[in-house]
Formats: C-alpha cells, structure tokens, sequence
C-alpha cells in the first residue's frame, strides 16, 4: 500500500495537512452526533426517523 | 487552510447526492415500517413516544406527503416536526446533513491513505464505511423501531462509538499495515466489541412482530449498503474532477 500523498492542496506542509484533516474529520463527527445522538428533545424529534433508519440508537 | 476547504468541498457535493438518495430510499423502505410499528407503540401505550399520538391516522403520509393535522407533541417530549411533509422534510434535511458529516469523516480519513482515486476507489472506501458505521454497531443493536425494548440509551451509545472506533482501527491496521502481529492485532480490535457485548435490555418483550422487525433490519442494511456505495463513489468522481490528478492514484489500493 504505497501511501501516495499530495493532491488535494499539494503544497501545503505535512504538520498543517494534518492539522486540516483531523480539523474536517472532527467537523464530521460533530455534525453526525449532534444530528444523530443529541439528546436535545427537538433534534431527536426533528430527526426521528433518520435515526431508526440508520440504527443509531434511539430513544 | 486550502486543503481543508477543498475537502469540505468535496465531502458537500458526496454528502448531498448521497443524503438525497438515502432519503429518497428511507421514503420507501424504512419509513412506512417504523411507521406501522408506531401503530403498534400505541395500540401498547406504555412506552410514551413523539409521534405515538398521530401514527395511526397517518400511516401514508410519507408518500402522500399529506399536510398532516395540526401537530400534536406529546406532553413531555418537546417540539416535533407534524406528521406529513414537515416530518419528511426534517428527515431529508438530517439525511444530507449527516451524509455531508459521514463524507467529511470519509474523505479527511481517506486523504490520510493518499486519497480517493476515482469511483471504484471510492466503491472500496464506501465498502468499508458500511462495515464501519453500519455492519460493526448493528451486530450488537440491530436496528431498531420504535417501542422495542433497549438498554440505557447513553450505555448503547457509548458501545456504538466504542464499536465504530474499535472496528475502523481495526480495518486500517489490516488495510495500510504490512505486518501479520497488527493484522492479528486488527482483528482482535473488531472481534472485541462483540466479546464484551452491547448492552441489552432487561426484557425482550415488545408489542411489535418479528416478521416486521426483520424486514426493518433487511431495510436498515441494504439502505445504508446503497448510501455508503454512492458516497464513496461520488467523492471519488467529484475529487478526480477536482485535482485532475486522479490517474496517479488509481492502482493504489488493493
């Protein structure tokens, strides 16, 4: 599995790299556990359905 | 922060064609079980429930999209979308929300391991986000509809986050290391979730039949199988498109 960096934004340098990446996937975490493991009332109602749906744990 | 938008980017379009396509499939094969099983929820009365209260009149609406009767929240749950287009709406607008969330997480983990080349690429990747966030957690909690018996809701969503790192570990070791102890190691991190087990309910009584909940969990599956495929793939189109340097990648997963 040759790691083949580069592409996305080549020039940017190996420490700010990871620093961006970790940064989008923590962004993507947050966003899917609030929208689907918040225990706010109103977001668990508003998104009910798309939690059954994905088998994330509910009520 | 050029590479950071450029992913958020990417993992936008993914996050949206993917959504929508999962909502539209929800439409047709998860959403009227769960509505039939509110039914069942409220024939039961018991366990009280947000939509409990209008399910029964309204079991069509997610392909009529029926402007439902003046919402009806029950007493102690909050806010809830009324029944019809404004529930149907939400469920969209969570399902891109949370796909662009999933592609984000996709993409920034994938860059990591040299980036999504191009569709079949992504095909694989969407492959393994499946086993990650849908196959892994599943085996322990299937999916559930509502008024079916669960553990504490907190205790199962620490085992499903516990799950999903554990078992995405678990699959990179395999996949970027060369080395047979990480690979045996890999597979004790998937196996281990399992051995200590999801926490369970303390009864398994439930009003709904085994016959509709299976069909949930086929419906629950093969959707988010469907989801995965499509996000992986999108990102993969969209980001070959956008560096024009696909090619160079091609070859260099499996």
């Amino acid at each position: 599995m040759t790691t083949a960096s580069v592409s996305l934004g080549a020039s940017v340098s190996s420490q700010s790299r990871f620093m961006q990446l970790a940064l989008a996937a923590f962004l993507g975490i947050f966003v899917m556990g609030f929208v689907g493991f918040s225990h706010i009332d109103a977001v668990h109602n508003a998104a009910h359905d798309y939690r059954h749906s994905m088998a994330f744990p509910c009520h | 922060m050029n590479l950071f938008r450029n992913v958020v980017f990417i993992a936008a379009i993914a996050g949206l064609v993917a959504g929508v396509v999962l909502a539209c499939m929800q439409a047709y094969a998860t959403v009227p079980l769960i509505l039939k099983a509110e039914v069942y929820e409220q024939a039961g009365g018991g366990h009280s429930h947000d939509h409990a209260a209008t399910a029964a009149t309204d079991t069509t609406a997610m392909s009529t999209a029926a402007p439902a009767e003046a919402a009806a929240p029950a007493e102690d749950e909050g806010w809830a979308p009324a029944d019809g287009f404004e529930r149907f709406a939400f469920s969209v607008l969570a399902n891109i929300i949370t796909g662009i969330g999933f592609a984000l997480i996709l993409v920034a983990v994938s860059e990591f391991a040299g980036g999504i080349g191009n569709w079949r690429h992504g095909v694989f990747w969407g492959l393994a986000g499946f086993a990650v966030f849908t196959l892994a957690p599943g085996l322990g909690l299937p999916p559930e509809l509502p008024a079916m018996p669960a553990a504490d809701l907190t205790e199962r969503q620490i085992w499903w986050w516990a799950t999903v790192a554990a078992t995405a570990a678990g699959l990179g070791l395999i996949a970027f290391r060369k080395s047979l102890p990480l690979a045996i190691l890999a597979v004790a991190l998937i196996v281990a979730p399992h051995i200590v087990g999801a926490p369970q309910p303390g009864s398994y009584e439930t009003a709904i039949p085994e016959g509709l909940h299976h069909q949930f969990v086929v419906a629950v599956t093969v959707t988010n199988l469907v989801f995965w495929l499509v996000l992986g793939a999108v990102v993969g189109v969209v980001r070959g498109r956008f560096t024009g340097t696909a090619t160079s990648l091609r070859d260099s997963f499996a």
